[in-house]
Order: C-alpha cells, then structure tokens, then sequence
C-alpha cells in the first residue's frame, strides 16, 4: 500500500495562537462576572487571536486547492486479485490471536448485556403478576340488605391505591338457606364478555341510598342486567340470556364478620341453577372476562395468572 | 481542467471547502445527496407521495406529542383542588386554560387519525402497484411493523385523558387481548398491571405510548426509508418502461441487474 498523499491527513501547521485565544475566551466569561471591562479585553484577545489563529489554520487551503482524485471502490463486478491466495499455502494457527478476542469481545459483551437486561425484563413483566392481593371489601351492617332485594353497593376494593379500585357488586340477601346458613347473592358488575360495567334492568331506590362508611347503597328492583357496551343480557341470577358474553356473571366470596357483610375473593362461574338461596352454582378460579372456564373451550386458557399468583 | 474565474474560487472558499471538510470527516454531503438527489422513474405520481406524507404526520405526532408531555400529568389520583383525576385535570387545563393548548392537542389527537389513514392508504398503494416485490420485500415488513406499532400508538394513547370513555374502551381493549388463546390472559394482565386497572396502569402506558413505542417507530422508521433511498422508487405497472432502469443509453450496465437496484451500483 502506497502514501500517494491522500491518505496522509491534513494537519495544520503548529500554531500559538490558541493558547491567547483561550485566555481570551476565560477574561471575557470572568469579566461576566467581575466586570465589564474585563469582558470587553477578554473579547477583545479572544476576537483577535481567533482571527489569527483561523488565518494560521487556513494557510494551506487559502493557497490552492490541490485537485484530488476522488476515492474510488472497486466494483464487485470487476475481480480484483486476492493477496491472501499467496499465503493460503502456509498453514494457519488453528486458533489465533484475533479470533480469540473477537470471541472474549462478543462473549463479555452479551454477558454484560444479558446482566442488566434480564433484571429490567424481569421488573417490566413480574410487578404485574405478585404482591397483587387486594384486601377485603367491608360493606357495613348486614339490616342495610333487605331480604330478596337486589342492593348496588359501590366500594374501594383498594383504598390505599385510591378511586381508581372503585368496584361495582349487585348484592343480594337471600335469607337463610335450608341448613340455617346465611345466604347471599353478589355479583360483580364486570361483564364477561369484554369487562364493561353492567347495569340493573329496574328502577334504583334512590330515595332509600345510603353511604355507610365511604360505601354507597342503593337498592334497586333488578330482574335482569344489561351491559350497555355491546348488549350481553343476564338474569337476576347472573346467567347469559343475550348477547355475546361467554359465562355466567362472576361472583364474590362473602363472610360476616360482628353483623358486617365482608367481600372475599372474586371468583367465575360457569352456569347457576335454581335461585337464591337453593342455587346450585358450578364455580371455577377466576379468570379474564371473554375467557371460557368450562366446556372445551376452557382448554383453550390452561394457565391463568390469576389461578397462579392468587 | 480550466483555470477557475475569482467568482468560482470565492464560492469554493466560502461554501464548498467547508463542506469539504464536514464531508472528509463524516461523509454527511455525499449522504445527503446520496438520500435526496436520487433518480426515478418518470412515470411516477403523487400516488408516491403517500410515504412521504405519513412521515410528516409521524413528525407532526413527535413534536406535538413532546410538546404535550410538558403539561401532562399521567397520574389517576384525585385532585384535591378538582376532585377530579390529575390525569383528566391536566388534559382540561391543557384544552381549556393554556394558551393554544386546544390547537396541539387538537393537532396531536387528529393527526394520530391523518397518520393512521396515510399509513393505510400508502399501504394499499404499495399493495396495488406490487412495490412490493423483489427486491423490496423487507420493505414491505419493515412497513407493516410501523403500522403495527402505529396501532399500538393509537391504543395506548387513546387512555391518557382518562375520562369515561378512554377508561372503558382500554378495559375493553385489554380484556379483548385477554381472550386470545394461551398467552391472553397473562398478556392482560400485563398490560394492566394487575388483575383489574389500577394505579400503576395509566403511567405505563404513557410510558409506553411516548418512549417505548416511539423508540421502535422511529428506529423501524429509520430502516424503512434506508431500504426505500437503498432499492430506489418502482416504476407504475401500467409503465412503459422497465423499473429503474436509466433512460439514456449512455448508462451501461455493469451486470445482468445493474440498473434496477438504484444505488448498488457506481453512480
């Protein structure tokens, strides 16, 4: 490979000039501080030695343009003799120098990379599936739900993470079963289908609502729920008449805690029969609204987070 | 070469040696004209404007968007002072109090509709002419992966002003990816950062929506216009000449396919 003067770089002649420049450039931002004179002297150096210094710099170009053949590459097209075919005779180490770093090189590089992605993939997908246990909804005194009447009780299912955990349940007492048991029915206002808020069919009581700590209570005559985003109908008791819902309303867990009604875990359900306090209901883990959980379309979800984490 | 007039030496001094030596260091002249100085077929229309067209839309996003994370609070609390969300306050002072606040977001919540619509309309361009065919076809993925990732835009974007319909809409949209097979459910929860929306869930998709999903669109942007300045513009179908291929004869093809790919070759 030859030196025919393009691949030697342009160096500027030495130069002296910067040195004043700088010191210029220094007077003129202490002068900003100190006092405008200063700032004007500095300005001044750091006008005149730039001028220099750019006069200096540019001699040679100022001079001629020396006419360059621009660079050029070889086409593909036209075959250039390969240099290596003459040494392709002596026998090369099997693994030498530059293939190893190039190895160490990529090697350390993806372990590196792999130490700080892996921590960071895991913090974008795992807060979404632990510690996510909502608490216990109290929603007061039990002579607040009338027997046989449907009572639209509006709760925080969170209250440290605030309105945002505010839940819908349609809750209704059902009295007392055969064995003596206390019986309610709740249903969770989220439709199965795709999860908008379904609404009672009936007129709400609004003269008989209440707010019983930060929980509101409004009874309501509902002999059937429709969801206003795309028409699922279902009955009082939660089962699909209509529409494109795939299961029965989902339910809530309950207990009674100093004659206080407390909401436990939400939980889905296939199909209810019979009514109140005699129904037999078919109930499964919870699982996303539009999923199947019985049928042979359950097989489609095998593994549900939420059956998983809890 | 003949001796340059003084006028000649001038302009050499003051515009092209400088640019000379951007160019010796960088390269950046020859790219630029590389990029914009390009030959193409002369049959073509404003049919092929339809690209660079949703490459302004996407620029006009970027900037108002930018703009609008100055004001915009991502955050589903109650504002004390509203007793509103501080995400819904914060969309209303935008809209209704500060200064031309109403003509960005307007331009931003429009102009997510222009892009999108330009997007499908330069796809079906693509798809009509058959530019998409060898050698372009990288293109053509590169182009549908913008697409989906306008989509995904236009889906975590669509729940920031946090109003009635933007929350029931993304409930839907999240349990509607719930119900794919296998993966659905846990994708789900994913997006909403739990079991049901919560708190976490409005600050990651805004997240999502101004730096995870512009950081692809823009790198798959990158890509996509490499490989259009790389392959060139394909002639019509209805053309009568062949794609690419120089009109005087004075260009003489170095190979069996010189010519049709612009820019492979040496000119």
């Amino acid at each position: 490979m030859s030196n025919n003067g393009h691949d030697t770089p342009h160096v500027p002649g030495p130069s002296l000039w910067p040195i004043a420049f700088a010191i210029g450039v220094a007077c003129l931002l202490l002068g900003l501080v100190i006092s405008w004179i200063v700032a004007v002297v500095g300005a001044v150096i750091a006008v005149v030695f730039g001028f220099l210094w750019a006069r200096d710099v540019t001699r040679d170009v100022r001079d001629e343009v020396p006419h360059i053949e621009p660079e050029t590459r070889a086409v593909a097209d036209t075959p250039t003799v390969a240099p290596v075919a003459a040494k392709a005779d002596e026998p090369l180490p099997a693994y030498t120098r530059s293939r190893f770093l190039e190895a160490s090189t990529l090697g350390v590089g993806a372990a590196i990379g792999a130490i700080v992605t892996l921590p960071v993939l895991g913090f974008t997908v795992l807060p979404s599936f632990t510690n996510i246990e909502e608490d216990e909804a109290d929603l007061g005194p039990l002579e607040n739900f009338p027997e046989n009447e449907y009572v639209i009780a509006s709760y925080l299912a969170n209250p440290s993470q605030g309105e945002v955990t505010r839940r819908t349940a349609f809750v209704r007492n059902n009295g007392l079963t055969d064995s003596g048991e206390p019986s309610f029915t709740i249903l969770y206002s989220r439709c199965v289908h795709l999860g908008c808020p379904v609404q009672p069919n009936g007129p709400i009581d609004e003269a008989n609502a209440k707010e019983v700590d930060g929980v509101e209570l409004r009874p309501v005559l509902a002999q059937s729920f429709g969801c206003p985003c795309h028409g699922g109908l279902y009955d009082a008791e939660g089962n699909r008449q209509a529409g494109p819902p795939v299961r029965s309303l989902d339910r809530l867990t309950f207990s009674i805690r100093e004659g206080r009604l407390v909401l436990g875990e939400l939980y889905a359900v296939g199909n209810v029969s019979g009514t109140g306090a005699n129904a037999a209901i078919s109930r499964y883990p919870w699982s996303v609204p539009g999923t199947h959980v019985d049928g042979v379309e359950a097989w489609l979800y095998p593994i549900v987070p939420s059956q998983v984490t809890g | 070469m003949a001796a340059k007039s003084k006028r000649q030496q001038a302009i050499d001094l003051a515009v092209l040696t400088p640019l000379d030596w951007v160019d010796e260091r960088t390269g950046a002249v020859r790219g630029t004209k590389w990029f914009l100085f390009r030959n193409v077929p002369r049959d073509i229309s404003w049919m092929q404007t339809l690209g660079s067209a949703a490459l302004t839309a996407f620029i006009v996003q970027a900037l108002t968007g930018a703009i609008l994370a100055m004001y915009y609070k991502p955050s589903s609390e109650i504002d004390p002072l509203t007793g509103k969300p501080i995400a819904y306050t914060s969309i209303e002072a935008i809209t209704n109090e500060l200064t031309l606040g109403w003509l960005v977001r307007g331009m931003h919540k429009w102009g997510a509709s222009v892009f999108i619509i330009l997007l499908f309309l330069h796809m079906g361009r693509v798809f009509l002419f058959g530019a998409y065919k060898y050698p372009r076809e990288l293109t053509w993925i590169t182009g549908v992966l913008i697409l989906v990732m306008g989509m995904l835009m236009g889906f975590t974007g669509y729940l920031l002003p946090w109003d009635q319909t933007a929350y029931w809409a993304t409930v839907v949209g999240i349990n509607l990816n719930g119900t794919a097979p296998f993966a659905g459910p846990w994708l789900a929860q994913f997006l909403a950062g739990g079991a049901e929306i919560g708190s976490d869930t409005l600050p990651k998709w805004y997240a999502l929506h101004m730096l995870l999903i512009p950081g692809a669109l823009i790198a798959l942007i990158f890509v996509h216009i490499y490989l259009v300045t790389r392959l060139g513009v394909s002639s019509p179908p209805w053309s009568s000449e062949r794609a690419g291929r120089e009109r005087a004869a004075a260009a003489a093809p170095s190979g069996a396919r010189a010519g049709l790919v612009r820019g492979s070759g040496g000119d």
